[in-house]
């Protein structure tokens, strides 16, 4: 489809996982992500694929355990107290290398917190989630182009390096509408070739057995380790990032999703009074991308992070600094939005009046 | 020489770890016979709990997944409507199917999903050291309850199968028990009819199990008449065996 279709954050997300091959989805109702089981409910018969409204979070992650084990391409979606119970059963896809997708369309937390946007599992997301040394490859869109793109994306490193992948969206992203343009590849499935671990018919050959533990001394360690080195292929191959606006920047912003949209409206107000601003943004949050942000502060010595949480991004530009630059934070936690002025004003509060560093701030 | 009795193919020969007196290793042969009789082991995905028959994964001849405590039917479903030439069973115990995972059971009988489940019930955690189980009898004793379960304390023992019965999506549900020998016969009857369904795709069916636990029960491991006494004067006045579900269809 090359024409642009007007659409719903949150049903890019699902036609977008549709095209890319998905056909089982389980889910369960929780604001802001409900137009992706809704959608998918109708949607997935259409393409022969299977929807099951589950009982629960953690039944619909399960279901998901279970459909992947066969090697189908499949997905489930939540929003934030959603994603927390389905840690249990993201861990188990990562010790079973199994490649699911996951949606979580964030909202204000912790707890119930509210159902506006927020970007609060960024450290839920990138660090692991549930129990046990494993990594989920997380992408962050930042438009309802990427919702509807990115999911071929995650399918595709999921499948390859047989890892979890998850979109890291926000409310804000799923509700708003926008024109979108179907650009990745439309995948049949029929046409993929049957990964050599799946469960099914298995006509006369060895069985297999798809499970998360070995329980014999130092078995364990060796499963693990080979799983590092896929995450360590993962961390050199497969980072995504977008900038504007760096090549003559003194001050570089590190933003993703809609806190990256409204970096640019701020960034355009600084570039208005001269300041020179550029903008990073990470499309892909794990990998991070370490190795750009190094190579940039060896010209860029200010660095401001926008996020819509405490200062959880943050972390991983110190980590990735590790004191080459200085770094600031616009952090707006409890599903609160920045405003571009505000945005412009810290900016300028940084270059021309010299404010505290984040860190030496803590 | 002529060969009266082997191992069923659908069972692989290799030693299994269950106690002196268990009824896991009764009802493994049981099912895997019955795969043999339906000639439907190439076709078997099985769902291994968390319990003592988590290694069922690696003792059932077939296609298998182990996944997290109590979420069987939850994959089971994953499995089935994503493959649904597959025969998908979830072999679980008490603690798995009937405490942590007692609103996976439910649902995935509520959406009758044409599965089977073999359910095993000894009234007690095995792997985890012998626990109190949603299906400890009153005054049994227990790890966490060693003066014995009281209702006061810890409620009553749970009836799956007459719970589960009162569901419109339920197809058939049965209570056996392995601890006698027409038990045992029953018993591979009984999970026949519960796979003969699924391939008749006539919706959810569970085999309830009275199993022996010597180990944790604290009966004699020299003397398992001890534990098959246990489930024929106290198992089974709690859990009354017979037919609490046989729809034709739903």
């Amino acid at each position: 489809m090359a024409e642009k279709t007007l659409m719903k954050g949150n049903e890019a997300l699902a036609e977008g996982a549709v095209r890319a091959g998905c056909r089982f989805f389980a889910g369960y109702p929780i604001t802001p992500q409900n137009e992706v089981p809704e959608y998918m409910s109708w949607r997935l018969p259409q393409v022969g694929g299977a929807f099951v409204q589950a009982e629960s979070e953690v039944s619909a992650i399960n279901m998901i355990y279970g459909a992947a084990a066969t090697g189908v391409r499949c997905m489930t979606s939540s929003s934030s107290p959603g994603m927390s119970l389905k840690q249990e059963g993201m861990s188990y896809c990562a010790g079973a290398d199994l490649p699911i997708f996951v949606a979580n369309v964030m909202r204000g937390g912790p707890g119930l917190g509210n159902i506006a946007g927020a970007q609060g599992d960024y450290w839920q997301a990138t660090r692991g989630g549930g129990h046990g040394d494993y990594r989920t490859f997380v992408m962050a869109p930042n438009s309802v182009s990427e919702m509807a793109n990115l999911p071929a994306k995650c399918y595709e490193a999921a499948f390859k390096y047989r890892i979890p992948s998850m979109i890291l969206a926000d409310g804000i992203l799923g509700q708003m509408m926008e024109p979108v343009e179907f650009t990745a590849p439309e995948v049949d499935p029929k046409k993929l070739t049957e990964p050599s671990w799946a469960l099914g018919l298995n006509h006369g050959r060895e069985k297999r057995i798809v499970k998360s533990y070995d329980l014999r001394e130092g078995y364990l360690e060796k499963i693990v380790l080979e799983r590092i080195k896929r995450y360590k292929q993962i961390e050199q191959t497969e980072v995504l990032y977008e900038e504007k606006m760096m090549d003559d920047a003194e001050i570089a912003i590190v933003a993703y999703g809609t806190s990256a949209r409204i970096s640019v409206a701020g960034m355009r107000l600084a570039r208005e009074k001269g300041l020179k601003v550029g903008l990073l943004r990470p499309i892909t949050l794990w990998p991070f991308p370490k190795a750009r942000i190094v190579e940039l502060s060896k010209r860029v010595k200010k660095f401001l992070v926008v996020e819509m949480s405490m200062g959880q991004m943050v972390e991983d530009v110190l980590l990735s600094l590790n004191g080459r630059a200085e770094v600031h934070l616009l952090a707006k936690p409890g599903a609160a939005v920045a405003t571009a002025d505000e945005l412009y004003k810290t900016i300028e509060n940084i270059v021309k009046k010299g404010a505290k560093e984040y860190a030496a701030a803590k | 020489m002529q060969l009266l009795n082997k191992k069923p193919e659908s069972l692989l020969d290799i030693p299994m770890h269950y106690c002196p007196g268990c009824g896991h290793g009764i009802i493994h042969r049981l099912t895997a016979e019955v795969m043999d009789e339906l000639n439907i082991r190439s076709r078997a995905i099985g769902v291994a709990p968390v319990g003592c028959a988590v290694f069922a994964d690696s003792y059932f001849n077939c296609d298998m997944i182990q996944g997290p405590h109590g979420r069987g039917p939850a994959e089971a479903t994953g499995i089935k409507r994503s493959k649904p030439d597959a025969i998908v069973f979830s072999y679980q115990g008490d603690g798995d199917l009937a405490s942590i995972g007692m609103a996976e059971i439910v649902h995935a009988a509520i959406r009758s999903e044409n599965i089977t489940v073999i359910f095993v019930n000894n009234a007690i955690y095995g792997m985890t050291g012998g626990q109190m189980a949603p299906t400890t009898l009153i005054g049994q004793k227990a790890t966490t309850c060693v003066e014995g379960r009281t209702a006061k304390q810890a409620g009553y023992p749970i009836r799956m199968s007459e719970m589960l019965a009162t569901i419109d999506g339920v197809t058939y549900l049965e209570r056996t028990t392995v601890h006698t020998a027409p038990g045992v016969l029953k018993t591979k009857a009984a999970i026949k009819k519960a796979f003969q369904n699924q391939i008749d795709c006539k919706g959810f069916s569970m085999v309830e199990i009275l199993s022996m636990c010597p180990t944790n029960w604290g009966t004699r491991l020299d003397n398992p008449s001890e534990a098959t006494k246990f489930v024929n004067d106290n198992m089974m006045k709690v859990f009354p065996l017979g037919v609490y579900k046989d729809a034709k269809t739903v």
